[in-house]
């Protein structure tokens, strides 16, 4: 039995126990706004499309800011989910969100059918596909990985080595693969990867105290609390190396290294570096299954692909079909932190919503 | 005499006051997408004659920018117009043109017999 409900049900209205609430997507953001939710009373369907809730927390070997770790995130919001009374519904992918006489009807491509009151989508975002930038070979040169590589191979075997199984001696953090590049129809910041750039760095070096560590940015975006602080231990502690300059091209020589080019626009001259590995940082894109869950409703995209908000400062959960409320990076990229507190003021906003609304007993 | 050109700060610091925007404003006019450049270096990092010369297209941009267009008519005689630096721009700047419309107007007022 949901051992938070009896605390809340005083507040709590008859009418609003009855109200049932579909989130989409199990990640982090899902399963905090389904978790207040239900610990508020309602009816709350969880639904993901993998085997488990977690969503890309899963594949993290640590968390910037602080190393701590993702699983224990994970297992904290699994047992919130649990306790709270939440159904939890894995192996389904939601492909339709239809309003039907006021009520929403959600679907899969077979016969799963969930019928609510209020949706919250919290879709996710997807990982950029770096082979798209050809010219940094990654998909053709084994020892081009990206930021995503790093954390699963961290994760599964507490290593990083060359695909030759040796050491590097000599590493390259690429920024901005994927954003800030009109090329590739993403001209927005992705927010975390440099500061998931500055981590790794700082990881590599504590694993490799001889392997020198070359970070190459556009502009270091360090913009939440205490990233700056992790930029200056890079620094002073691990030896990070920062160059500025957009990479243009990788190559890859003979003995499986790679030769770089880019300029050292502060010394203005093109550089050339030969590196072991280069690892890069791949950016948050919408998620897959955005366009298709916003076909048979109001939902619109805005300008980068992600759901929009009514009001991006005031009513940044707030689709613009009404009934249908965003969480985490759906709407943008976020860091952990923030997609928990943006999926916690998604289930007020569905609250206020429910109670408010005139057409379902509400006042 | 003893040089104290040093304490002249005309020499060494870049003028915004008196900005000779002539250049540019042409550039930007019928090469709008040059506004949005950041100076990320991937155009001269890529560029064939920077990879022979010392020239730098990044610079040349900058310089525009700048107002500092003394420097720029005989540098960019370098350029080979290939068009690698397009390839690699993030911000989609069509730098190529960019050189050839300074040149373009480089010629034009000096047959007009103005001092750039
Ligand atoms: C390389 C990298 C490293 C990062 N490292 C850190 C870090 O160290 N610290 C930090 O604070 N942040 C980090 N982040 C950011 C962090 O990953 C995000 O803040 C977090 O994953 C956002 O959670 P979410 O629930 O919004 O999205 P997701 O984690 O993407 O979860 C979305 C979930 O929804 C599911 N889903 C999607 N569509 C459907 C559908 N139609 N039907 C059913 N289910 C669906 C997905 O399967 C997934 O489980 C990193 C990001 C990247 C790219
Ligand atoms: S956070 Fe940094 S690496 Fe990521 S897109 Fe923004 S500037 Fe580039
Ligand atoms: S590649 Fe584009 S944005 Fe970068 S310095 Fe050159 S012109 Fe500017
Ligand atoms: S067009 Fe000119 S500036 Fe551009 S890459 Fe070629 S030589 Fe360099």
């Amino acid at each position: 039995m949901n051992r938070f409900l009896p605390d809340v049900l005083i507040h709590t209205t008859e009418m609003m126990k009855n109200k049932h609430v579909a989130v989409i997507g199990g990640g982090i953001a899902g399963m905090e706004a389904a978790s207040v939710l239900a610990r508020q009373g309602l009816k709350v369907t969880l639904v993901e499309k993998q085997k488990a809730t977690g969503g890309k927390l899963n594949d993290w070997h640590h968390l910037f800011p602080d190393f701590s770790s993702p699983g224990v995130v994970v297992e904290n919001l699994d047992k919130k989910t649990v306790r709270a009374g939440v159904n939890v519904v894995c192996h389904t992918e939601i492909s339709h969100i239809e309003r039907n006489n006021g009520r929403f009807e959600l679907s899969d491509q077979r016969d799963v059918k969930i019928f609510a009151d209020a949706v919250i989508v919290a879709s996710g975002f997807h990982v950029f596909d770096a082979t798209l930038k050809e010219e940094y070979g990654y998909g053709l040169f084994s020892n081009v990985i990206t930021s995503v590589d790093f954390e699963r191979r961290m994760k599964k075997h507490g290593k990083l080595l060359t695909l030759q199984g040796t050491e590097p001696r000599r590493v390259a953090i690429i920024h901005c693969v994927g954003s800030r590049d009109a090329k590739v129809g993403n001209i927005y910041c992705s927010k975390v990867c440099c500061i998931t750039g500055i981590k790794q760095a700082i990881e590599i070096n504590k694993m490799l105290p001889e392997c020198e560590v070359f970070c190459f940015y556009m502009d270091l975006r360090l913009y939440g609390s205490k990233f700056d602080s992790l930029y200056l231990e890079a620094q002073k502690r691990h030896k990070i190396q920062f160059i500025r300059g957009r990479l243009s091209e990788a190559a890859e020589r003979p003995d499986k290294s790679l030769q770089l080019k880019a300029e050292d626009t502060l010394q203005g001259r093109p550089l050339r570096m030969n590196v072991d590995l280069v690892i890069l940082l791949v950016g948050m894109e919408p998620a897959l299954s955005n366009s298709s869950l916003m076909r048979n409703n109001q939902m619109k995209p805005d300008e980068n692909g992600f759901f929009r908000s009514v009001n991006m400062h005031e009513a940044r959960n707030v689709g613009t079909q009404e009934g249908i409320f965003m969480a985490g990076t759906a709407i943008c990229p976020m860091a952990v932190n923030e997609t928990l507190e943006n999926a916690r003021s998604a289930a007020l906003e569905v609250m206020n919503f429910l109670r408010t609304d005139k057409n379902h007993g509400g006042f | 005499m003893e040089d104290f050109s040093f304490l002249n700060p005309g020499s060494r610091q870049i003028d915004f006051d008196n900005f000779d925007d002539r250049l540019l404003l042409y550039v930007l006019e019928y090469e709008p997408s040059f506004v949005t450049c950041i100076s990320c270096g991937g155009c001269t990092a890529t560029c064939s004659a920077g990879n022979l010369t010392n020239f730098n297209v990044r610079k040349i941009g900058l310089w525009l920018r700048r107002g500092e267009t003394e420097k720029l008519s005989q540098e960019i005689e370098k350029c080979m117009f290939c068009g690698k630096c397009t390839l690699v721009c993030p911000r989609d700047i069509n730098i190529r043109n960019v050189i050839l419309l300074i040149k373009k107007r480089i010629s034009e007022l000096k047959t007009e017999n103005q001092p750039v």
